[in-house]
Formats: structure tokens, C-alpha cells, sequence
């Protein structure tokens, strides 16, 4: 991205596009040329640790799967001799003169996504990193551990390839520290993955590797990760805490590690290996492209945003999502870009659908009933396949199998030209099941499909033999058996595609209009945005008035005030045109499935039913009350929220309290809720903040378990150290004790450092409470979605699919998925619309046709299936038999596989097609 | 943005990672034109160098 200009809605961008050397419309990636290319390089994929060649794909599983060639170390480019690759390559793609070329685009807004950039220890003495081959980043440790790395996943130390005994992990290597880096901020995700690694470490070690994880606090704040940090605990990895200051290599390579222990003693430790746990960092080039784009950057130099609104930038129409805006783990870096894709789309819906294109099928013709005529077309895939299987020999095998009218053997299955063929020939000959013997159906299946789709066939009448990862890739050394088992392939592939039936998408109708369900911060941003975008949004609120736990709230972590924002946004929604806010109102029943739901809510006026297609869940949580530290009991025993409306409503004057005390982990970390409320420390700091602002003198102590200030909070709680706040930890098997003397709120506390109880009185005690969830079963049966043990709701998938459920059409935002900070529940918000667009945008949604069905002759009705179904698509009709609901089926084939009297099927792969490729292997 | 100026229905992502790929994906998946500008010659960012990913263990790649 070399400039831009324009402004928000219609800018124009100029991109310069770097050669690559390999016209990637010819590159089949068959890597014929890589092993006759003399240039060896360091691989930065396995961050330096081994090599590879000049020319080289990235990785395997890289996209687009295409070679390049780097020009800085490539022969023919540096020095004008060489040309192997060429020569090597069989489609002519390598093109030495490749030049930049330069071009101007048209849009509407711009995301940038640009990433992080693993902190460089190099240049640290302390660390030892450049000088000791045993001191290795963690991102190294990751190559390590990967089956792709550059030993297999091998756990071995790099100096002499040898299974280490010991490792240590070194915690905060690049963040927390401004004496030597200048990164006063936490990266978030280090105690986690060193964690991770140390667990995987482990599993991969034959000798019980032990771990030890050196760390100041243990940050493990996010959904699920508490317990992970226990499971570590009880599977042996130790957690000493304690900040290194010196690695010694020893006479073997080993590293001798020396530092001080809690109570203040100097221990020494000998490890075979060292892992630094790198931070992130902004790189240098996001740096001047921020700059080049006008976008303002903060003093750690992640960019500034506010909030309210967590991926805009300051340059209207230009947003931020990911580690660039700060340093984040991928779930949230997930939840950014769905919400950077809703704020850029919001200014655009005027133009939605100008640009995009969408493809044209022709009518397909009916095979039913038709004797099947199988056309099988044999790949060589260059001399992938080819040099080992005899394709020639598998082509005139196939012509002999029973139903096959054609057999062709192609150089290149895949590229243009033969797919063009290939349709032809599917016309000419009149075929109507087509098997490709290729390579796999993972990455290659719906091209196939598309080729059946132009040649009018339905495209569930094909199959593909996969005789290249599963034949060709493994067998090399036994090119007769490979041969035979590439036949033993095709024939199974033929007896399947013979019985296949051209399969229907179903289509469905999709209500555009929203139910948005709860009218706290995420219900409101969540119902603003997709008025935003044109969509008529039904708001549900059990309360007569908007604003949830918010209402609550005195600021943000970055110093906004919440109330004016929570007014502002509440009168948006009850003034927009298209948004009805149903106050006051719960949800009775829900019917439907995604694009076609219709739900009867109870309210003041009654019971009204809605139709909509789609839903966002943003029901909130809840304080914890708590019953310990005399809270009840004596009035100076406060929670955060309770604080934070008596100093909002004035009744708790900061000039007033001499001595506050917080005490952090109420409730949380507790064996009945195992998991960390992410913003109680921030919170606790906060407080104690705007105590030391309009009081200096007042004794602020907070009492904790591991402060947890993570990324850019750490700021503030170095703010806090530096305006006298004291900080003292506690063990959780003694906990801090809180007693009434006389008139006095007395707090007694074990400092670990001393040895000793401090007594503290206080005027005030602030109980860091824990946020628990509604555990609203009810609503997650209604809308058929899960929720945890905790009472949170269930995403689809952790990391991927972080505001999705796996039902279809229903998503969610805020406190409902897990306790989190009001930015982070914003951004949810976001993305809960942008997901609910992808369905809600389309007049109608195509189903796939490999889905489940019941033969209900068979079904005696005893709920397996139904129970197993993982999407609620199987339900009992008015007989008490199973029913699937084809919008709801995701064609697992788990129903198929439970029931004991055969009744479900699943088409494209019933019973019939999968014993007959099994017959026709035996 | 004053009303009646133009307005262009695409969408330019910078960065090709696990951000930039969902980004891309939701817009295109609701009726934007997308360019993805990405400066390596393959997308995947730094998630396609993970090992395994916390807290499910589950596979990067």
C-alpha cells in the first residue's frame, strides 16, 4: 500500500505489487523445481532454524499455493547464471523479467490488519538469546513443537539435536519492562502459550520433561484459561515466581539460570534449555504506514482507539483490528475483524452487493433414471502422481470397470484449460457421474464441482480418487504397489459415483429483519449497528430502561466516562426508525431456524410475536454478592460497582478516606467458579487511582493473587505503583481477614515478602467481585444453544468463530459469552452484526444437499439420534419418530453412525454408496 | 459523510493474517468487493507458524 487518498466512502488507494517471479496462473505448486535449486536459505518460516531454497512455498498448506522466488538470494537474479527452475518447471511459469507493477483501486473504507512483530531479544545482553544456540524465542519453540517444524515436531534441544530433560520458560521477555526495551505494556498472550508449550512440551518428551515457567504474574484472564493454568499445575509444570537476571552457558551447552526466590534467597537452577517468552511489538513498517495513512498511534505505538468505538482510527473510514490496536490473542483479534468488517461495511450499505459478483449456474439436467455413463479423468499432476504411480496403466484399468464411458489422463486436472475440456467432453459424451483421480477433495473438490455445474451436471455426482497425498506422496519408494493401489482407488471411487443421485440445495428464504436480545452496551451497539445498516432490529430488554450493568459503571480502562456515552447511546436507539426497543419484556417461545425465526415475547402490553432471521444474544451477567469480608454486614464493605455509583452520586467523598484497602479474587478463582473476571485488578486500580487523585494522602493497599492488568492496562498499574498505591499479594490458602474492632474496619493480611501479618485499618474496603452469568437455560434451550458449566454461552469454536454458535442465524455479544471489559464487549457487538449480516444480507440461502434423512419405516423413535445430533436437527414428530431439519443438518453423519435400526441416512453418502466402495475394495 | 456523495461498495483489507482474513471473508461474505493487500507471498500471518493454539490445544494450521 504505497498511498492513498480520498476520504471515507470513495478513496482510492495505490498499491504497488512486488514480482514474484512465478506467473501464478501457470504454477501447479508441483515443486518440481525447488530440489534442483542451488540457493539455500535461512527459512524464516521455521523462524531461521533450518534452510530452504530460493525458490520455496512458504509452507505446504500455504494460500495461494504458489511459488515465488526470493529475488534477494536467487541466482539467476543476483548473479544472471543458474535458470534451474526454469528448466525444472513443467507449465513455463517462472518469468526471470517479472517487474512491480503499480495500480490504483476504488473503495469505500479500508481495514488495516497489519499485525504484530515478535519482539527481537537479540539485542539484550541479559538474555543471552545471541549467544547461547540453546536460548531459543518462543516462537522458535513453536517451529519445534510442529509437526511441519524442522524436526517433525521432535522435541530437541538445537545445539546437538538431543532431547532436552529440563526446559525453563522465561516470562515477560520484550514487555513489563521500560529499562531495557521500552515496553511498558503486558502482550497478553505470553502466560498462555508458555503454558501451552509446557504442556505440549511435555506430551511430546519421552523422559517426563520437566517444565518450569519463571513469571512475575500469571495472566491467564481469558475464557477457559484458569483452568488450563491448573491442569498445567497437576500434570507437574512448575511455576516458580521470579524474574531472571542471568543465563550462564555451562561446559554441555546447558544454561545455568540464577534467581531470587519470593522470601529473597539466590537459588541457581540448570536447564538443557531456555525459552523466552517474547512479547509483541509494533513493527517498524506499520509504524510509517500508520503514518503514510494519517492514523495516530499511542505511546507503545499500537493505534489509538477510544472505547466506544474499539476499531475505528481517527481518519473516518479507516479502522484497525488485531494486535496492531493492541496486543491481543487471536479469539479477540477475531472478534476485532468481524467488527472492523461491520464498521467498514456501515458507511457502505448504500453501495452493498455494486461490486461484488456473484456467479451463474445453468440449469442443471435431470440424470435421474438415467443408466449411469462415469467419465474418469486420471491426473498426473506434473510428475507428482505421474513419476510414481503408472497413470497410463490406472486409465486403461478404469476403462474396464463397469458404467465408465470415458477415461482421459490429463498433465493438469486443475488448470483452465482442461476444466474447459473437461465440460466439453462432459456434454459431448453425454456423461453424468464424473470421478477425478487426482489428489485431495479438501482443496480441489469444489473446483471439480463448478467444472460439473458449467457442464450442466448436478455437482453431487462426482467423487474424487485421492491418488496423490494418499498414493503417490507415501508409496514413492513402491511405484508397483502404488500403481495397484491407485486402481484399487478408482474402482472404489466408480462403484460409489454409479449409484450417487443428483442431490437438491434446498432453498430458503431469509427474513432480513434482527432480534437483538438484552439493552446493555452490547444489546445497544449490536441494534445500532444494524439499523446502521439498513436491517429493522427488534431490541428485547427485561428492564423498563436501557443500559444493563453499565449503569453502573464510572470509566473505562483508558479514563472515559461511561454515563454520558450509555445516555447518548440509549436515546440513538430509541430514536432510530427502525429499531422497536421491546422494554420491560421477556422471550416466551421461539420457533424456526436461521433466515426463518419467529419468536413470542411477553411484555407490558401483552404477548407479541416477531419474525426474524437471525438473533444476537447479549443478556449480560452479573455481579457477584458476596458473603465474605463482612460484606452485608458493616457499610465500608463496598463491591466495585457499589464504589463506583457512590463516587459517581457523590456519597463517597475520596477526601474523606484516609486508608482504602481492595481485595482482589472475591469469588473468583474459586473452586465453585474456576475462572478469572478479567477486570477486577484494572478495576481495583481505577479506583484506587481516583482515591490518590483528589486525596494523595490517603493509604490505598490493594491485597491480590497476580495482578492481571493485562495489555495496555499494565500502564495504569504502573501509574498506581508510582502514586504510592502498595500492592501486596496473598495466598489464596490465606486469605486476607477482615474484622470489626470497636468501631474500626481492621484488615489483616500475610505479606509474603516479610514474613509477617500487616494489620491495615481502613475506612474502606473494595471487594474485587467476581462477574457471574444469568445461566439462562431457558433462553439457551429456546434458541437451541449451549452454555458452559459456568452458565456462559457456548461459542462455535474458541478461536475461529468466537461470536458464533454453531446453530445457524444466532449469535452473541458482551458479558453473556464471558466477563470482559466494556471495549471488548462493544467490539463483540460489532461482530455479532457483522456475522448476522453474512445471513441476513441475502434474499435466500442455498443449503447443502448432503444432509441427513429418515427413513421413518425404521425408526422405533427411541431419541439416539436426537440426543447425538450436535445441531439440534433432529426433532420428534406428532408420531414420536425422528424429523430432520434440513436447515439446521450440517451432513456430520453422527445420527447415521448411533442408530442401531438404521433409519438415518445421509445423502451422498448413505449406507449403500459407502458398502459399495467397500465391497469394490475387497 | 454528507449524503449524496459517492460511495464505493469495496472494501480494502491490509494484512493477510487471521484479522485480516476474517475481516475479508465478512465482507465478502455480505455483498462487498474486497482487496487484500498482503506484503508476504502467502496469507496466514503469524497464527500459521503456531504449533498449537490455547486453550483447546487445537491446531493452528
Amino acid at each position: 500500500m504505497a498511498d492513498i487518498t480520498g476520504e471515507e466512502g470513495d478513496f482510492t488507494v495505490k498499491v504497488v505489487t512486488h514480482p514474484r517471479y512465478v506467473d501464478t496462473s501457470k504454477c501447479i505448486a508441483c515443486g518440481a523445481c525447488t530440489p534442483k535449486c542451488p540457493a539455500k536459505v535461512s527459512n524464516d518460516y521455521n523462524e531461521g532454524l533450518d534452510k530452504r531454497k530460493a525458490i520455496y512455498v512458504r509452507y505446504a498448506q500455504a494460500v495461494p499455493l504458489k511459488y515465488g522466488i526470493d529475488p534477494a538470494k536467487c541466482i539467476k537474479l543476483t548473479k544472471g547464471k543458474c535458470g534451474n527452475c526454469e528448466k525444472q518447471c513443467p507449465t513455463g511459469a517462472i518469468n526471470y523479467e517479472d517487474k512491480e507493477t503499480t495500480r490504483d483501486v476504488q473503495v469505500g473504507s479500508v481495514i488495516i490488519s497489519a499485525g504484530f512483530k515478535p519482539f527481537d531479544p537479540s539485542a539484550y545482553v541479559q538474555y543471552s538469546y545471541s549467544k547461547y544456540k540453546n536460548v531459543v524465542t518462543a516462537l522458535e519453540m513453536e517451529r519445534i513443537l510442529a509437526a511441519s517444524g524442522p524436526w517433525m515436531g521432535h522435541l530437541v534441544r538445537p545445539s546437538d539435536e538431543k532431547e532436552p530433560k529440563k526446559i525453563a520458560w522465561l516470562q515477560c521477555v520484550g514487555s513489563r519492562d521500560v529499562n531495557t526495551c521500552d515496553h511498558p505494556y503486558c502482550s497478553s498472550v505470553c502466560c498462555m502459550y508458555a503454558i501451552k508449550e509446557a504442556v505440549i512440551a511435555k506430551e511430546h518428551s519421552h523422559s517426563g520433561l520437566d517444565a518450569a515457567i519463571f513469571f512475575m504474574d500469571m495472566r491467564t484472564f481469558g475464557k477457559d484459561f484458569e483452568k488450563y493454568y491448573e491442569n498445567a499445575k497437576r500434570s507437574g509444570v512448575r511455576f516458580i515466581r521470579s524474574r531472571i537476571h542471568t543465563i550462564t552457558e555451562q561446559a554441555d551447552k546447558s544454561l545455568m539460570i540464577e534467581y531470587a526466590t519470593e522470601d529473597g534467597q539466590a537459588k541457581t537452577e540448570v536447564f538443557d534449555m531456555v525459552v523466552l517468552s517474547h512479547g509483541l511489538e509494533v513493527a517498524k513498517t506499520s509504524v510509517e504506514l500508520a503514518s503514510k495513512l494519517g492514523i495516530e498511534l499511542k505511546s507503545t505505538q499500537f493505534v489509538k482507539t477510544t472505547s466506544f468505538a474499539p476499531v475505528a482510527s481517527n481518519r473516518p473510514g479507516v479502522y484497525v483490528c488485531g494486535a496492531l490496536a493492541g496486543p491481543k490473542d487471536i479469539p479477540l483479534s477475531v472478534v476485532e475483524a468481524s467488527a472492523a468488517a461491520c464498521a467498514a461495511a456501515g458507511k457502505l450499505s448504500a453501495a452493498r452487493g455494486t461490486l461484488a459478483q456473484t456467479k451463474e449456474v445453468p440449469q442443471a439436467v435431470d440424470v435421474r433414471g438415467e443408466v449411469p455413463k462415469v467419465g474418469v479423468f486420471v491426473c498426473s499432476c506434473g510428475i507428482n502422481i505421474a513419476s510414481v504411480v503408472d497413470v497410463k496403466a490406472v486409465a486403461e484399468y478404469a476403462k474396464t470397470l463397469p458404467f465408465v464411458e470415458f477415461v482421459e489422463n490429463n498433465l493438469f486436472s486443475c488448470s483452465q484449460d482442461t476444466q474447459d475440456k473437461m465440460a466439453q467432453t462432459i456434454k459431448e459424451k453425454g456423461l453424468n457421474r464424473v470421478v477425478v483421480a487426482a489428489c485431495t477433495p479438501r482443496t480441489h473438490e469444489p473446483l471439480f464441482q463448478e467444472t460439473l455445474q458449467a457442464a450442466g451436471l448436478n455437482k453431487y455426482l462426482f467423487d474424487m480418487a485421492n491418488i496423490r497425498n494418499q498414493d503417490s506422496w507415501v508409496h514413492s519408494a513402491e511405484p508397483e504397489k502404488a500403481t495397484e493401489k491407485a486402481k484399487d482407488l478408482v474402482r472404489m471411487a466408480v462403484a460409489k459415483v454409479a449409484l450417487l443421485q443428483p442431490l437438491n440445495e434446498v432453498k430458503l428464504s431469509v427474513n432480513p429483519a434482527a432480534m437483538v436480545i438484552g439493552g446493555g452496551v452490547a444489546g445497544m451497539n449490536a441494534a445500532l449497528e444494524l439499523a446502521g445498516q439498513g436491517f429493522t432490529t427488534h431490541l428485547v430488554e427485561r428492564d423498563a430502561q436501557l443500559g444493563g450493568n453499565a449503569r453502573l459503571l464510572r470509566i473505562t480502562a483508558q479514563g472515559e466516562e461511561v454515563q454520558p456515552y450509555l445516555d447518548g447511546l440509549a436515546k440513538q436507539v430509541m430514536d432510530n426508525p427502525l429499531i422497536t426497543a421491546h422494554l420491560a419484556s421477556n422471550i416466551k417461545n421461539v420457533e424456526g431456524f436461521v433466515g426463518n425465526f419467529k419468536t413470542t415475547l411477553a411484555g407490558p402490553a401483552g404477548e407479541t410475536v416477531v419474525e426474524h432471521g437471525g438473533a444476537i444474544i447479549a443478556i449480560g451477567g452479573q455481579e457477584y454478592q458476596p458473603t465474605e469480608y463482612l460484606y452485608g454486614q458493616d457499610p465500608r464493605v463496598m463491591t466495585h460497582l457499589q464504589i463506583d455509583a457512590a463516587m459517581m452520586n457523590g456519597e463517597l467523598d475520596a477526601k474523606k478516606v484516609n486508608s482504602a484497602v481492595f481485595i482482589q479474587c472475591v469469588g473468583s478463582r474459586e473452586p465453585e467458579r474456576p475462572y478469572c473476571s478479567k477486570v477486577c485488578c484494572t478495576h481495583s486500580v481505577e479506583s484506587a487511582l481516583h482515591l490518590k487523585e483528589h486525596n494523595p494522602d490517603c493509604q490505598v493497599v490493594i491485597i491480590y493473587r497476580d495482578m492481571r492488568t493485562f495489555a495496555e492496562r499494565e500502564l495504569l498499574y504502573k501509574e498506581a505503583r508510582a502514586k504510592g498505591v502498595l500492592f501486596v499479594r496473598y495466598d489464596v490458602n490465606q486469605k486476607p481477614v477482615v474484622k470489626k474492632d470497636g468501631g474500626k474496619l481492621m484488615v489483616t493480611v500475610r505479606d509474603h515478602i516479610l514474613g509477617r501479618d500487616l494489620l491495615i485499618e481502613a475506612d474502606l474496603v473494595g471487594l474485587a467481585s467476581a462477574i457471574v452469568s444469568h445461566k439462562n437455560t431457558e433462553l439457551a434451550q429456546m434458541f437451541k444453544v449451549p452454555i458452559d458449566e459456568d452458565g456462559w454461552f457456548l461459542e462455535a469454536h474458541q478461536k475461529l468463530r468466537p461470536v458464533d454458535f454453531a446453530t445457524d442465524g444466532v449469535f452473541m455479544a458482551g458479558l453473556a459469552h464471558y466477563p470482559k471489559p466494556l471495549e471488548e464487549a462493544v467490539a463483540q457487538a460489532q461482530a455479532a452484526v457483522s456475522r448476522a449480516v453474512t445471513v441476513l444480507s441475502s434474499a435466500e440461502m442455498s443449503l447443502s444437499g448432503t444432509v441427513a434423512f429418515i427413513d421413518q419405516r425404521k425408526c422405533v423413535g427411541c431419541g439416539v439420534c436426537w440426543t447425538v445430533c450436535p445441531y439440534q436437527a433432529i426433532t420428534q414428530d406428532d408420531k414420536g419418530l425422528a424429523v430432520v431439519n434440513e436447515a439446521l443438518c450440517k451432513g456430520c453423519g453422527t445420527c447415521v453412525a448411533s442408530c442401531r435400526s438404521g433409519a438415518p441416512n445421509l445423502r451422498g453418502f448413505t449406507t449403500q454408496d459407502v458398502m459399495a466402495q467397500i465391497e469394490a475394495m475387497l | 459523510m454528507a449524503a449524496g456523495k459517492k460511495v464505493t461498495g469495496a472494501v480494502m483489507v491490509v494484512g493477510g493474517g487471521i484479522a485480516g482474513m476474517q475481516a475479508a471473508l465478512d465482507l465478502a461474505n455480505s455483498g462487498y468487493y474486497v482487496y487484500m493487500v498482503e506484503k508476504g507471498p502467502a496469507i496466514g500471518g503469524v497464527m500459521s507458524q503456531l504449533d498449537k493454539t490455547f486453550p483447546t490445544n487445537d491446531c493452528a494450521m
